[in-house]
């Protein structure tokens, strides 16, 4: 089938889509985004975590015909060209990317939580945000630390 | 394998495609049925994708006096946001569900039509004496299951292969609400067990629901009854401990749970006669502290 939505502010149309494909596959296998990453396909890890019309979502879990007619949002389209967005910096200089597989997903729902926040959340609030994004490697305080210090800058909606 | 597509824009269109094609599937949030299908566990005909239905996803107050009808896509995120001050029950488990991602996008209709005993949100609607699920189809004008007939088994309910579930009506009771759960951890667990309470002042009856301790929700009636005949309603004093006590071990007697690899039947048995009586402790403080604001 044919699906047609908006990623990352450009209109996309989409081919030989399988109807039982999910909006992560598509992504990365079809638009050549591959910044969201596949790790779990069932909804625990995170890593595929994209805005579909302004609210992130598991992208593993939308079926790709859920999303026709939609606005989607990845992690590649939250930097202006080669400026990264301030969260990206910030997680650059905390340390919270170690292999990196986990960061587009968590840097997608700690976008989410600073453009709904003002001023600097309380880390009960950063860990509840990232509750549905695991990370293997960072043991999370310099995520919640990147998080805090890109909410110092001012990072709020964009 | 081959699959069709089927997007209804409105309830009737979607009601009309169920009827011709009792095998598709329904879709709602999809955080259960785009698990089974990434991993190969369903292969259904035809998906049928109920989000580009406007109305699922409202609720309102205004069909019957002293009730409420939430439209089966309601997400859990909305259910908190818009629901969480008439129903802070309903509310508390949703804010259990999963992750943000999940309660972002999972729906109380999808809870529902997958009918797993540790849905979290069937105690809390057992609780609600006398809430209904509204189905419709084609053949049968919209009419409701009361809750508690709705599940017949683990991961089965009353639902026909042309039915879809339209929406859910609850009573507002304005009483105290109470939900627990147990897990290894915050977020992201299913439940081991959970109970639900609903304090009804008005009409001075309690609403149990058990969640996750027997092949589906249950009720703990007799508990109910029980403790709604010993709470002091009209002076509002403390709560009897022997009454919370008995009411736990009333509420333990009723699930009807198994061994398995989140929990064993005694251990579910214990943490629910725990959970009732803590449940109760809080409901019934709340109570106190609104008898006292009335007074
Ligand atoms: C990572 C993860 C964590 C989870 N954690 C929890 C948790 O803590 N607690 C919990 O209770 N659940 C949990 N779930 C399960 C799931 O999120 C819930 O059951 C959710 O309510 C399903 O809603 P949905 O809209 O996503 O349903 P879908 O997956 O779209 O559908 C679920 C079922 O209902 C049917 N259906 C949906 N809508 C209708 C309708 N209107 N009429 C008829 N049939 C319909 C579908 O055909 C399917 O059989 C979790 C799932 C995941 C992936
Ligand atoms: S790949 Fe989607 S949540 Fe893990
Ligand atoms: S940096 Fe490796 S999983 Fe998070």
């Amino acid at each position: 089938m044919r699906v047609t939505f908006t990623v990352n502010g450009e209109e996309r149309v989409v081919d030989d889509v399988w109807e039982g494909e999910s909006l992560l596959y598509v992504l990365r296998e079809r638009c050549g985004l591959p910044g969201s990453k596949n790790a779990c396909e069932q909804g625990e890890c995170g890593s595929c975590t994209v805005y579909l019309d302004g609210t992130p979502v598991c992208a593993c879990l939308v079926a790709a015909g859920q999303a026709e007619g939609g606005t989607v949002r990845t992690v590649e389209g939250l930097a202006e060209g080669h400026r990264l967005d301030p969260l990206q910096e910030a997680f650059v200089e905390c340390g919270a990317v170690q292999c990196g597989f986990c960061t587009p997903g968590l840097i997608v729902a700690a976008h989410d939580l600073l453009a709904r926040t003002d001023g600097v959340p309380a880390d009960t609030e950063i860990r509840e945000a990232l509750a549905g994004n695991l990370c293997r490697c960072t043991g999370y305080e310099q995520i919640i630390e990147a998080v805090r210090l890109a909410a110092g800058r001012g990072a709020g909606p964009s | 394998m081959s699959m069709e597509f089927l997007r209804p824009a409105t309830w009737a269109e979607a009601l009309a495609m169920k009827a011709e094609r009792p095998d598709a599937r329904p879709i709602a949030g999809g955080t259960d049925v785009m698990v089974e299908l990434n991993f190969d566990r369903t292969r259904p005909p035809a998906l049928l994708d109920l989000t580009a239905i406007p109305e699922l996803a409202t609720w309102n107050t205004d069909i019957v006096p002293g009730w409420i009808r939430i439209g089966a896509g309601m997400t859990y995120t909305r259910i908190i946001e818009e629901l969480g001050g008439m129903f802070p029950g309903l509310a508390i488990a949703a804010r259990t569900v999963g992750s943000p991602q999940i309660r972002n996008r999972g729906t109380i209709g999808g809870n529902l039509g997958s009918a797993s005993p540790a849905g979290d949100l069937l105690p809390v609607l057992l609780a609600n004496r006398g809430a209904e699920v509204w189905v419709e189809s084609v053949r049968k004008k919209a009419g409701p299951y009361p809750v508690y007939d709705f599940f017949t088994g683990p991961k089965r309910n009353l639902l026909a292969p042309d039915e879809l579930i339209r929406e859910v009506r609850m009573r507002v009771t304005h009483g105290p609400e109470q939900f627990a759960k147990i897990g290894t951890r915050n977020a992201m667990v299913i439940a081991v067990c959970s109970f639900a309470l609903t304090l009804d002042p008005g009409e001075r009856e309690v609403g149990t629901g058990i969640g996750s301790a027997g092949p589906t929700p249950l009720l703990a009636f007799d508990a109910g009854e029980y403790l709604a005949g010993e709470l002091d309603w009209e002076g509002a004093g403390p709560l009897d401990d022997r009454v919370a006590r008995r009411f736990g071990e009333l509420v333990a007697a009723a699930a009807n749970p198994i061994d398995d690899v989140r929990g064993t039947a005694e251990y579910r048995r214990h943490a629910l006669s725990v959970m009732a009586r803590r449940t109760l402790g809080w409901a019934w403080a709340d109570y106190r502290k609104g008898a006292a604001e009335c007074a």
